[in-house]
């Protein structure tokens, strides 16, 4: 059985502020559990020989140089925004975390 | 939220019946050239949102690279605090919905920070030193600042909308978790001041931060739990945000100490939540209780690979790295041949770094310590500024040394000829040529103040013809002010000597 139930995507939705209907909570919670089952196979396959990885390939230290590369204008950087003031985006005061 | 008026105890009954126990989360902001994974510049008071790429907007399709040098500044960190460097160590997300990161993720460490197991002496004024052992120091990137509008307070209570500047979004942060530091008592306070300084100390001497705490370079959380004494399992902690200064640290542990200690006192239990400092009333007040909103699901970063740490790379890095303050204040403080009070002092005015130099321009250590201790740090009490920005110069204390030694002026004259050149009158010499400062050199001038001088007061005339060679003083104090101090003082007292006929 998944740990995906409908109290799970709940709680999810209220750590993200997203208001959900109890039909879209019963319609996630069973699309996530199946999606939660079928990577669960993937544990199925690998043995406890095999390492945990967090990345396919074997690779480390892929570095950037600190150099300064390009950079978006204020424009750019709010153009996709809902909306903005004062060359900042603009968003609803959220009064449970400070 | 409510301001209601805690009760707390003093200090001294709090102290009295329990144990505190400390411990810090301090964030340094390294000062590497770009973000911890873009390359936007990482600057301070640019343009809101300029300083920004699609990576630091968490755009789709991005793909954030691992900046080499804050990585580098980061395992120099961990070797100055004495930790461990993890031969391997990965990035992971630490989700969490709020808009000062537009990702919905902080990119941080988790289960494997880059150092680990550390340990630092923190030395207090008096000389007491306290070990406080380093849990570990991580790697992560900033968030961005928000400005809460509207509202009477301009605080987020009653705010109508708040605006995000993404500029600090991506500015690589190492945070630095002590393990819990017990025994301290009532020295607490003092050694939460003395443990962030000597955190902005450190990062400040590698050169790997700015580390201005009124910039928010060095960030420090906080925590305080009281036991009863004797009790081994610690209380309920409170967590104490964003202290942004030295005095605030202290200040606020101080007040978390007196308030826990009141609620245990009333039979309360302690909330274990988030407290926020406030200078003006010099008190916390309650944020947030921790709650399930602190449900960070962590998982490794899939868009990160692995750092990777040979032995080759930690030796260069800890071949770079520079004498450790505490050392070098040991070193110093020998070399100069200053008493444990003289060189607290020193370091107190903040004038080590200035005596070091104006020694090195040629002057001895006491005479630089005569010089930035007494004339310059009296000018820098008056103008209330430091006694480094009151405008003199290493070369200038040995100039005007140079100029003492050599019998052109006087200590008394040097002060003026100093007034002269902080008045913009031009280089020492030229001061004294304008003022007409230099000493009295020519005996002529000179027996004529003694012969006035000991004219006036015949009875102290008579007792140093009778051998009381103290009594001159009073003759040497009336030539100095009959030649407004541009005088020889010691070839004063010679020359009475000389015409009263006795031996000095």
């Amino acid at each position: 059985m998944s740990e995906i139930n409908r109290e799970a995507v709940a709680h999810l939705a209220r750590l993200a502020h997203i208001e959900m209907t109890a039909g879209e909570l019963d319609k996630m919670a069973g699309e996530l559990d199946v999606i939660v089952d079928s990577i669960k196979s993937v544990q199925e396959a690998a043995g406890p020989d095999v390492p945990a990885t967090s990345h396919p390939i074997p690779l480390a230290n892929v570095f950037r140089e600190d150099v300064v590369g390009e950079t978006l204008t204020q424009e750019q950087a709010l153009s996709g925004a809902p909306d903005s003031a004062d060359g900042r985006f603009k968003v609803p005061a959220i009064l449970d975390e400070e | 939220m409510s301001a209601v008026t805690e009760e707390i105890l003093s200090f001294e009954e709090a102290m009295e019946k329990y144990d505190p126990v400390l411990g810090f989360e301090v964030h340094v902001e390294l000062n590497t050239k770009t973000k911890m994974f873009s390359s936007a510049p990482n600057v301070f008071g640019d343009e809101p949102n300029t300083a920004i790429t699609p990576v630091d907007l968490g755009l789709p399709g991005v793909l954030p690279t691992v900046n080499k040098a804050a990585v580098e500044s980061s395992i120099k960190i961990g070797l100055a605090l004495g930790c461990k460097i993890a031969p391997s160590c990965t990035f992971a997300r630490k989700q969490y919905f709020y808009p000062d990161t537009p990702k919905n993720f902080q990119t941080s460490q988790y289960e494997d920070p880059i150092a680990f197991d550390g340990s630092i002496d923190i030395e207090l004024e008096d000389g007491t030193v306290f070990t406080v052992e380093i849990e570990r120091a991580h790697m992560e990137e900033d968030a961005g600042k928000l400005t809460h509008m509207g509202g009477a307070t301009g605080r987020i209570q009653g705010a109508d909308f708040s605006l995000v500047d993404y500029n600090r979004a991506g500015v690589p942060l190492v945070e630095i978790v002590t393990k819990p530091i017990e025994g301290a008592g009532s020295r607490a306070p003092e050694l939460a001041k003395a443990y962030v300084a000597a955190i902005r100390e450190i990062v400040k001497n590698l050169g790997v931060s700015d580390a201005k705490m009124e910039r928010g370079n060095v960030r420090c959380d906080a925590n305080v739990s009281l036991r009863p004494y004797g009790q081994e399992k610690f209380g309920t902690r409170s967590e104490t945000k964003n202290v942004n200064s030295l005095r605030a640290v202290e200040r606020a542990v101080r007040f978390e100490i007196q308030r826990h200690a009141a609620v245990l006192d009333s039979g309360e239990k302690v909330v274990q939540e988030t407290r926020h400092w406030h200078e003006d009333t010099r008190s916390t007040t309650s944020g947030r209780p921790k709650s399930d909103a602190d449900d960070y699901r962590y998982f490794p970063e899939p868009d990160l690979l692995p750092v990777v740490t040979t032995e080759e790379w930690i030796e260069e890095l800890r071949a770079q790295l520079p004498e450790p303050p505490a050392e070098r204040r040991k070193r110093l403080k020998t070399d100069w041949g200053y008493s444990d009070a003289e060189f607290r002092d020193v370091v107190n005015a903040g004038v080590m770094d200035a005596i070091e130099e104006t020694i090195a321009a040629g002057a001895s250590a006491a005479v630089a310590r005569k010089w930035w201790m007494g004339e310059v740090s009296r000018r820098a009490k008056e103008a209330e500024v430091d006694p480094v920005d009151v405008g003199v110069t290493p070369e200038l204390i040995v100039e005007l040394d140079k100029l003492v030694q050599a019998g052109k002026i006087n200590d008394k004259l040097s002060r003026q000829v100093l007034d002269g050149v902080l008045a913009g009158e031009g280089t020492p010499e030229e001061v004294i040529e304008k003022r007409g400062l230099a000493v009295v050199s020519d005996d002529g001038p000179l027996l004529e103040a003694i012969d006035a001088a000991l004219a006036a007061q015949p009875d102290v005339a008579e007792k140093i013809r009778g051998g009381k060679v103290q009594a001159a003083g009073a003759i040497v104090g009336g030539v100095m002010k009959a030649t407004r101090g541009q005088a020889d003082a010691g070839r004063v007292r010679e020359l009475i000597f000389e015409r009263l006929g006795v031996q000095g």
